[in-house]
């Protein structure tokens, strides 16, 4: 009991009794997990039978065009999303937080209440919306200004607004929480003093609250990028399941799961899942640099 | 300390004698997974004439219907990791490649199909083997026939009997758009191949070699693909909403009338009666057209096994439960009274009393009989390869290469090359 106490009130040993928890579930679900993923991606992996392949995993990926269509797609629908989903909440926010705003509180449930639904549900809905018989409701839209409907979901350019138009609307409330949070740390003085200094609305936004919210700003930037390249729900509930006529909607993860699960080919989808593991850390690893924040780090 | 122990004795003798009622001790319950409900209702009925049969072995069944992705992906994760797989699973035919990869993780099952082997068609058995062990009990041979609309084709002056040949379906298309400019003769299908399948098949050839290698640049698929691209160009032929019959888009667009020929397996019969109300007593059977007459008018298309998993609880009962749900008479007749499907013991093809039944429900809604059909063309019905690579075939002609060539309408010999290429690079 004595030596437990001790150990206990140590002074050296307590910092590691308390980050012993993280430092457990981040070796346990993730190292050893990344481990093994590299180990299969140099084998071929079935039921009772792992052989070693080298690199021929990789090879096979060099040379995969269905694959660099995955690639394309998760880049464009990151892109995409990225665009909008970091400036539009950011200037919602600002509306939301103005002394201007009438019924804000009430704004603000509404964008919202998008994330609470679930993505298989909201998935469903988009699906039928953009469904291709002229009832859809997207073609009612169309044929409200005279045009034709059209096969949403069967083509590369309709196909993708239709995704990011998804996330857009389940993730700009989630973006404006992130800045409001941000803005409301603003104390009301700095803007007083910056209208009193003579600067106009635009000024006001431009140089003293995006300044500000500059660490949000980078933080939702970063979970963007990351998120975009790794969707797939959105995508495997759009086109209710993992098979999009030409590939439209394949995403990097998509491929990973048709290989792994759909094809037997574990081997091969670990080497997928590493790449885009290495891909996300060299994007995400290039935007901080150049956000600064590793610079501020070493200060 | 003494006192509480012997209490503790008592009350649990008390629970035990309680819960372990001498009815209850022999019921072996199977968890049983499918992916389409009318399999689980087939499968509870057919536990039910087991225990009749076997009142001293009696099963049930728990069974979960799943959607047909989940199920497939939910079963391979469970077999690779060795937890949480079902006693007694289905397996669709093009996904079921995938589970014999490696080492199996299924039940041999020869021993038990053994007694009824003889009256099943020898080839449905061979697609869910591998080394000689059978895997898997097929539920139908899928014989790939011709669904015509008779009123809209004899208003537009067309027999459906006189159809032989593409070119005759072709022409027949051309009269029907002079009469009903809005009507389609056929439907080019882009989320499966049933049509392309069935197309190889007539010429002597399938997706996949011997040697288990990918024919898609071969003329004869260029053949195949080109008919059907020019009939889609003529608007003879069309795509359908989620591209294929079997479908809520497809069956919707049947359901109203819009095509004048369904090309699919027998099976799409239960569909027609449970889906698509419309139809009724409008929809003849007949031979599919071929390129030429005198090659054989039908192929085997698609299926379920149902297997063992090696994880089951009792792996006796469930093999020999299988083997007599599946490929019994008993099983046999249900599988085409109650499902609707051409079973795989063909001697009762030409059991009359059952074929020809008045009272069943796949006979009333047709105009002729599907048994007429399948007796015509019963030594002409091909079957198709099933190969460690079809499941990646499969996949890429659903989703790129059907749709490169109905939709967007590109050069068929080019799609074909870069098919063969994308595909022969995900297999080797």
């Amino acid at each position: 009991m004595t030596r437990i106490r001790k150990f206990l009130y140590n002074q050296k040993a307590a910092p590691y009794v308390f980050v012993l928890p993280f430092v457990l579930t981040f070796l346990i679900f993730f190292v050893y997990p990344v481990l093994t993923t590299i180990r299969m991606s140099f084998q071929e992996v079935l039921p009772g039978m792992v052989t070693n392949v080298g690199w021929k995993n990789y090879q096979r990926l060099l040379g995969d065009r269905i694959f660099r269509t995955a690639v394309g797609n998760s880049f464009r629908y990151m892109f995409w999303t990225v665009l909008i989903l970091i400036p539009m909440p950011l200037v919602l926010a600002y509306m939301l937080n103005s002394r201007l705003m009438v019924a804000s509180e009430f704004f603000r449930g509404v964008l919202f209440l998008p994330i609470l639904v679930n993505v298989v549900v909201a998935g469903t809905i988009f699906r039928l919306m953009f469904g291709e018989l002229p009832g859809s409701f997207m073609n009612t839209v169309r044929a409200f200004f005279g045009l034709e409907p059209i096969k949403w979901l069967r083509q590369k350019e309709t196909g993708m607004a239709a995704l990011v138009l998804m996330a857009c609307w389940r993730w700009t409330g989630v973006n404006i929480l992130y800045y409001l949070a941000a803005l409301k740390n603003i104390p009301l003085e700095m803007y007083e003093a910056a209208e009193i200094d003579g600067a106009n609305g635009w000024q006001r936004f431009r140089h003293l609250a995006v300044p500000l919210v500059k660490p949000t700003i980078i933080y939702v930037l970063t979970i963007s990028i990351y998120a975009g390249l790794a969707m797939f729900t959105e995508s495997y509930m759009l086109w209710a399941g993992n098979n999009s006529p030409r590939n439209i909607g394949l995403t990097i993860v998509g491929y990973l799961y048709r290989q792994g699960w759909e094809q037997n080919r574990m081997g091969f989808a670990s080497a997928v899942g590493l790449v885009l593991l290495l891909v996300a850390s060299i994007i995400s690893f290039i935007q901080l640099r150049i956000t600064g924040v590793f610079g501020k780090e070493r200060d | 300390m003494k006192r509480s122990t012997l209490s503790m004795l008592v009350l649990f003798l008390a629970l035990w004698f309680a819960f372990s009622g001498p009815a209850a001790a022999n019921v072996t319950k199977f968890t049983f997974w499918t992916f389409i409900p009318q399999h689980a209702r087939f499968f509870d009925v057919m536990a039910e004439k087991w225990n009749e049969l076997h009142p001293d072995r009696p099963v049930e069944l728990e069974s979960s219907v799943m959607p047909y992705d989940d199920m497939h992906n939910k079963l391979q994760i469970a077999l690779q990791s060795g937890v949480g797989a079902p006693d007694i699973c289905d397996i669709e035919i093009s996904r079921f490649p995938n589970y014999l990869m490696g080492v199996p993780q299924l039940m041999p099952l020869n021993a038990y199909f053994e007694a009824y082997i003889d009256d099943i068609v020898p080839s449905r058995l061979g697609i869910y083997s591998k080394d000689g062990n059978m895997y898997g009990a097929p539920t139908h041979v899928g014989a790939t026939m011709a669904f015509y609309y008779v009123e809209i084709l004899e208003s537009a002056g067309i027999d459906y009997r006189e159809i032989k040949t593409w070119d005759d379906f072709a022409e027949a298309g051309r009269k029907l758009k002079q009469v009903h400019p809005d009507k389609f003769m056929g439907i080019a299908e882009t989320s499966a191949a049933w049509t392309v399948t069935a197309m190889l098949a007539q010429q002597g050839t399938d997706l996949v070699s011997e040697d288990e290698r990918p024919l898609i640049n071969t003329p004869e698929m260029l053949r195949a693909v080109t008919t059907m691209q020019n009939m889609v160009k003529e608007g003879i032929m069309t795509t359908c909403p989620d591209g294929q019959p079997d479908t809520e888009g497809g069956k919707g667009f049947i359901d109203q009338g819009n095509v004048a020929c369904v090309i699919m397996p027998q099976w799409f019969m239960s569909r027609f009666v449970d889906e698509m109300p419309s139809m009724y007593q409008k929809m003849a059977i007949a031979p599919m057209p071929v390129f030429e007459e005198g090659m054989p008018r039908s192929v085997g298309l698609g299926g379920t096994g149902t297997v063992v998993t090696n994880f089951a609880s009792n792996k006796e009962l469930a093999g020999e439960f299988v083997a007599y749900a599946k490929l019994s008479e008993d099983a046999n007749r249900m599988i085409w009274e109650d499902m609707g499907f051409d079973p795989c013991n063909t001697a009762l093809w030409t059991d009359r009393e059952m074929t020809h039944n008045p009272e069943n429900r796949y006979n009333q809604y047709f105009l002729t009989n599907a048994f007429d059909v399948l007796l015509e063309i019963k030594d002409e019905i091909m079957m198709v390869r099933s190969t460690s690579i079809s499941p990646t075939i499969n996949q890429y002609l659903t989703t790129v290469m059907l749709n490169e060539l109905f939709e967007d309408l590109l050069d068929p010999a080019e799609v074909l090359e870069n098919a063969q290429y994308d595909i022969e690079n995900q297999i080797f």
